[in-house]
C-alpha cells in the first residue's frame, strides 16, 4: 500500500499518514518491539543497521535508537521519553537527536486506527515553535529540512512552481 | 529518524530552508515563480513597505532562491528555479527514506499476519 502522505498542519506540525494491510495490533507491535523495529526502521538503502534499540514502553519510560551506516561507520542516535502509551491505538513521546540542531525536543504523536482489516497510521511531529525557528536559522541541513519541508510542500501544492 | 542516511551538508541548502520558514518570503517566492518583478511591484499586493520587501528579498537572494537584475533602477527579482528544484529533490529523498521503511514494514506485517493466522487455526 504505497499511500504515504506528508502534510503541514499549522505552523509547527508535520503530519504523516500511511495505511497498512494488517491488524492494528500487528502494526503496534512492529512499531514498539525492538526485534521488529530493527527489521524495518532503517532508512533508505540496505546499508543501515540498528545496533542499539532499547524500548521501555510505559509512561515515563525512555527509548534509545542508534543507527550505524555499514559503508562508512557513521552513527546516529535518537532518544526520547514516553508521555502516553495506550496499546494498540496511541503513543505520545518526545524525540531528540544526539546531534541536536534545535533546543529542546519535538513531540511525536502516533495514532493507529483499524477499519476493514486496514490499519491507518497518523503521526504528528510538533516542534516547540521558538526552538524550531531558532533551530532552522542556525541548524545544519537536517534540522532545516525537518522543520521546513512542510513549507516547501505547501509552496509546491499551490502549483506555482 | 527519517533523516537517517542524510548527513548535514551545504550551508546554501540550509539557508534556503531557513528562508522558506517565513510566510511572507514563501509568498514572495510563489509570486516570483510566475515571473520577475520589481520591489515596487511586489510591495503593492503584499501591503508591506518597500524596505521590508527589500529585506526579505535579500534573505531569498543569499539563500540562492532568487537573483536580482543588473538594471540599477529596477533590479527586478526572479526565482532561481534550479535552486528550488534542488530543495524539491531533497524532499523527495526524505520521502524516499520513509517509503523504504514502510516497504520493509509491509513485508514484516505480512509475516506477522501469516503467523497469527496459522496460530488461530
Amino acid at each position: 500500500m504505497n499511500n504515504l502522505k506528508l502534510e503541514a498542519e499549522g505552523d509547527r506540525t508535520i503530519r504523516m499518514t500511511r495505511s497498512f494491510n494488517a491488524a492494528r495490533t500487528a502494526v503496534f507491535d512492529a512499531w514498539t518491539k525492538p526485534e521488529l523495529l530493527r527489521r524495518w526502521l532503517l532508512g533508505p538503502g540496505e546499508h543501515w543497521s540498528m545496533p542499539i534499540c532499547d524500548v521501555d514502553l510505559r509512561v515515563g519510560g525512555t527509548y534509545r535508537f542508534v543507527w550505524r551506516n555499514g559503508l562508512d561507520g557513521t552513527e546516529m542516535g535518537l532518544s526520547g521519553k514516553y508521555l502516553e502509551v495506550a496499546p494498540p491505538s496511541r503513543i505520545v513521546a518526545t524525540e531528540s537527536f544526539d546531534e541536536s540542531w534545535y533546543p529542546g525536543s519535538a513531540v511525536v504523536e502516533t495514532a493507529l486506527t483499524e477499519k476493514d482489516g486496514i490499519t491507518t497510521l497518523t503521526q504528528r511531529i510538533t516542534y516547540n515553535s521558538a526552538a524550531a525557528r531558532d533551530g532552522v536559522l542556525r541548524s545544519p541541513m537536517e534540522g532545516g529540512v525537518r522543520v521546513s519541508y512542510d513549507r516547501l510542500e505547501e509552496l509546491l501544492t499551490r502549483k506555482v512552481l | 529518524m527519517e533523516l537517517i542516511g542524510y548527513k548535514r551538508s551545504d550551508s546554501m541548502l540550509d539557508a534556503a530552508f531557513a528562508a522558506l520558514a517565513d510566510p511572507t518570503r514563501r509568498a514572495l517566492l510563489s509570486r516570483l515563480a510566475k515571473g520577475e518583478a520589481t520591489v515596487n511591484e511586489l510591495a503593492e499586493p503584499f501591503a508591506i513597505s518597500q524596505p521590508a520587501i527589500s529585506k526579505h528579498l535579500k534573505v531569498l537572494e543569499r539563500a540562492g532562491l532568487i537573483s536580482r537584475g543588473r538594471d540599477a533602477q529596477r533590479r527586478p527579482a526572479r526565482a532561481e528555479m534550479e535552486s528550488i528544484l534542488q530543495l524539491d529533490d531533497w524532499l523527495k529523498q526524505y520521502r524516499k527514506a520513509w517509503e523504504a521503511n514502510f516497504h520493509r514494514l509491509d513485508s514484516l506485517l505480512g509475516e506477522i499476519t501469516a503467523i497469527s493466522k496459522g496460530e488461530a487455526k
